[in-house]
């Protein structure tokens, strides 16, 4: 895999798997996000945006989690 | 016939309101707890001639402390005294609920895990082999579904036999990384002589790792509350709310 | 004991010490990844799957519910029907147990009589206490009994998470959290309630501006008011089926104004005293899950209604007998209450109000359900007694006072956008634990209520529509 196919979760459109590589968050927000299961080695799926288009849905560890663009762009991963 | 203390932690949407309500039916009320001036849902039942106080911990996703309700349900589960903790699962997001599952069985001895929708997960195919659960975690695990109520009678009696000691929990410890486990083993016995054995000082050097002062500085507190009460001659037992 | 507590100090600082040492920022990723790995590797252990493991039906109603095209207007119409459900179906059982009351009082004046009890004793029992009672519990209990179950199930079946999905660029956009549209939700049940629930919000900054901007929220104490003047003011010409839309309509547009309002005030504040970037934000949205209909009815009528009851007829048990009192002790030519109504006159008129409704809020501080019934009790001690049979003979006496449609309305927005009660006001300083902003919390919003009044009484005015 090369580093070209490295998206942010945000980037990612409905249906795309990404697997997890860097959470470039830090603080409580980072730790919010990893006991939610967006651990780096995760697959997420991105399931839909919200009809105005932020936030996202992402399927992780077989749960839905909404997140604002402002998280979901500094989560990174490559596409599966 | 004796009064018992149950803990009920679990992540939201988990149904933990559902069985909280098929255990206790309508014999609930909000309390407050150790003068803190959050209210949390008490609830009783009888069983066999005892009597359980279940209390309906906030719903969190992990007992890190990174918020109100999650302080609130890890200090429950620490400093509470409840005689048993159940942590209720949701069948279909396993993964996720057992990442919480593993943080309780750190944290406290007599531990039952609940697995509960098991009829929404049936439906969509899964299939859970609770005994291989059991054996991998060292406490009974129980499949239940609290809207039909099945599996609650199994999980009555797996209570009271926990509590008289029939069955013994031997919970699951995580191992971590060499590093990490090398800095639990000098904490460790610091730990130890400063808390005492009340409560895991494996647990409790991880939380200081993670740099959780603030645990510690409660520890204290409650240990000074209890000396006063001592030293004062109000009662020789340890209040209900101090370490066990 | 002092040397005690001071060599465990300092075993406690060594202790930090050795911690701050071998800590490292990493340690909570390694913590959490490998309890993860654990699970992973314990649900592949113990979990098999016979079928695609997807719930199909969740997302075939999220690509409903948080559609685009529809999301908004369900939520729209939703927010409609349960209000609906609510104002048609509280109509009959209330006007059932104002009867039932007022047959009741015959009996127990009857009786005072036949015993040669003095007046003053039926006065504060009987016209105080039991009418301010029983007005509070006609007023207020159907449409609880209605809106706490019908809210109970929209919650437990799933929908509520889809709000917060859907109206989050809304509240991010003004600074404010999604899940505020939650405790909002909460807020048209009880405010008091929705304060504590504002807990699910976990930043501290978007937390202050949803507790701040709740009272915007019609709770439910402020229903039975707002109910009463559409219905009574606005819906005229309209009967039957239409009527009903009719006011619901109101209610809905009031609603949406204080949604208006709870934006503004959110940019507002976000923008000057609770300056901070939106933070943290996560949300799940949980599988829908068919609720147990007659459990969660039960459950939700017994715990939730019940106890707004209790709360409300113990405030308006005394506020009864007070205003009792106050408008049968003379002071000087008139009774204290109509001095009282006689100072707020002025304010009152000048925001298209007039003395007696100031001082039915004033009163009404504690609880807004006894808002009304203070309000009536006022209007009643100083003119003729009209036996009130039903909601039409209400609106005699309102206009024999004064009454017109600004009124009404100005009543209602003042209702809508006035200080949150003293149950919610607690219960900010509680969760808050700041003096200053529970004071915040009050005067902003009746800064809000005086000024919307004004504007729109002066405007009434000036152009001559009243």
């Amino acid at each position: 895999m090369g580093l070209s196919k490295k998206i942010s979760l945000f980037e990612g459109e409905k249906g795309n798997i990404i697997k997890i590589t860097d959470l470039n968050i830090d603080g409580i927000m980072r730790r919010r996000l990893l006991d939610l299961g967006f651990v780096p080695g995760a697959y997420v799926e991105v399931l839909r945006k919200s009809p105005l288009g932020d936030p996202v849905a992402f399927r992780v560890s077989n749960t839905s989690i909404a997140l604002r663009k402002e998280e979901s762009h500094k989560i990174l991963g490559e596409l599966v | 016939m004796s009064n018992f203390r149950i803990a009920l932690c679990g992540n939201p949407n988990t149904g933990k309101s559902t069985l909280f309500n098929a255990l206790t039916g309508l014999k609930q009320h909000t309390g407050n707890w150790a003068g803190k001036t959050v209210e949390m849902k008490k609830g009783v039942y009888t069983y066999k001639n005892d009597q359980y106080e279940i209390v309906d911990l906030p719903g969190t996703y992990s007992l890190y402390s990174n918020s109100l309700d999650e302080e609130i349900a890890r200090d429950f589960i620490v400093f509470g005294n409840p005689d048993i903790t159940i942590v209720i699962l949701d069948a279909t997001a396993l993964e996720r609920n057992l990442n919480l599952a593993l943080q309780v069985l750190e944290m406290t001895n007599r531990v039952i895990i609940c697995i509960n929708l098991i009829d929404e997960a049936e439906k969509l195919g899964i299939n859970i082999n609770e005994k291989l659960l059991m054996r991998r975690l060292g406490v009974p695990v129980i499949k239940i579904s609290a809207r039909n109520k099945t599996g609650i009678p199994m999980l009555l009696d797996t209570v009271s036999r926990v509590i008289s000691g029939v069955i013994q929990c031997t919970p699951f410890q995580i191992e971590y990384d060499e590093e990490t486990e090398r800095k639990i083993k000098i904490l460790e016995p610091m730990i130890d002589r400063i808390v005492g054995h009340d409560i895991s000082a494996r647990w409790l050097s991880l939380r200081l790792l993670d740099g959780d002062r603030q645990l510690f500085e409660q520890i204290e507190e409650r240990k000074a509350r209890n000396r006063e009460v001592l030293i004062n001659g109000a009662t020789f037992h340890k209040t209900k709310t101090g370490i066990k | 004991m002092e040397l005690h507590s001071t060599k465990q100090k300092q075993a406690l600082n060594e202790l930090f010490q050795e911690a701050d040492l071998l800590s490292s920022t990493q340690i909570r990723d390694q913590i959490v990844g490998q309890l993860y790995r654990k699970s992973h590797q314990l649900v592949k252990e113990g979990v098999s799957f016979t079928k695609n493991k997807f719930d199909h039906r969740t997302e075939k109603l999220d690509a409903i519910f948080t559609s685009p095209v529809f999301g908004f207007p369900i939520m729209l119409v939703m927010l409609g029907v349960v209000f609906y459900l609510t104002i048609a179906g509280a109509n009959i059982p209330s006007s059932m147990l104002a009867e039932l009351f007022g047959w009741v009082e015959g009996y127990l004046t009857l009786f005072f009589t036949e015993l040669n009890a003095p007046d003053w004793l039926h006065g504060v029992l009987v016209l105080g206490l039991y009418r301010g009672t029983s007005w509070v519990i006609s007023v207020m209990l159907p449409p609880m009994a209605i809106f706490f179950p019908t809210f109970a199930l929209l919650e437990n079946y799933g929908y509520l998470p889809r709000v917060a999905f859907n109206m989050d660029r809304l509240f991010k956009t003004v600074g404010a959290h999604g899940k505020q549209s939650l405790t909002m939700a909460m807020g048209f049940g009880c405010n008091a309630a929705a304060i504590m629930s504002s807990r699910i919000i976990e930043s501290p900054r978007e937390r202050m501006l949803a507790i701040l901007t709740n009272n915007f929220v019609p709770c439910n104490g402020r229903w039975g008011t707002l109910i009463v003047l559409a219905s009574l003011f606005m819906a005229t010409g309209f009967t039957g089926g239409m009527k009903t839309i009719v006011t619901t309509s109101v209610i809905v547009g009031i609603v949406l104004f204080g949604i208006i309002i709870t934006f503004l005030v959110s940019w507002v504040l976000s923008k000057t005293a609770l300056k901070g970037v939106p933070t943290h934000y996560t949300l799940e949205l949980p599988p829908y899950r068919k609720p147990k209909f007659f459990d969660t009815v039960i459950r939700s009528s017994l715990n939730k209604s019940w106890s707004v009851l209790v709360r409300a007829v113990k405030v308006a048990a005394p506020a009864g007998i007070l205003t009792w009192i106050l408008a049968n002790i003379q002071a000087g030519d008139s009774s204290i209450l109509l001095h009282i109504v006689q100072f707020l006159d002025p304010l009152g008129q000048a925001i298209g109000l007039d003395g007696f409704i100031l001082m039915a809020f004033l009163i009404g501080l504690p609880a807004n359900e006894i808002v009304l019934p203070i309000l009536l009790m006022g209007y009643l001690s100083t003119g003729a007694l009209i036996d009130v049979d039903g909601i039409e003979d209400l609106k005699k006496i309102f206009i024999d006072q004064g009454w017109t449609w600004l009124t009404a309305l100005n009543m209602m927005l003042f209702s809508l956008l006035h200080y949150p009660c003293g149950t919610t006001l607690v219960n900010i300083y509680k969760e808050t634990k700041s003096a200053k902003w529970t004071f915040w919390s009050f005067i902003i919003p009746t800064g809000i209520a005086f000024f919307v009044t004004f504007l729109i009484a002066q405007l009434a005015r000036i152009l001559n529509w009243v």
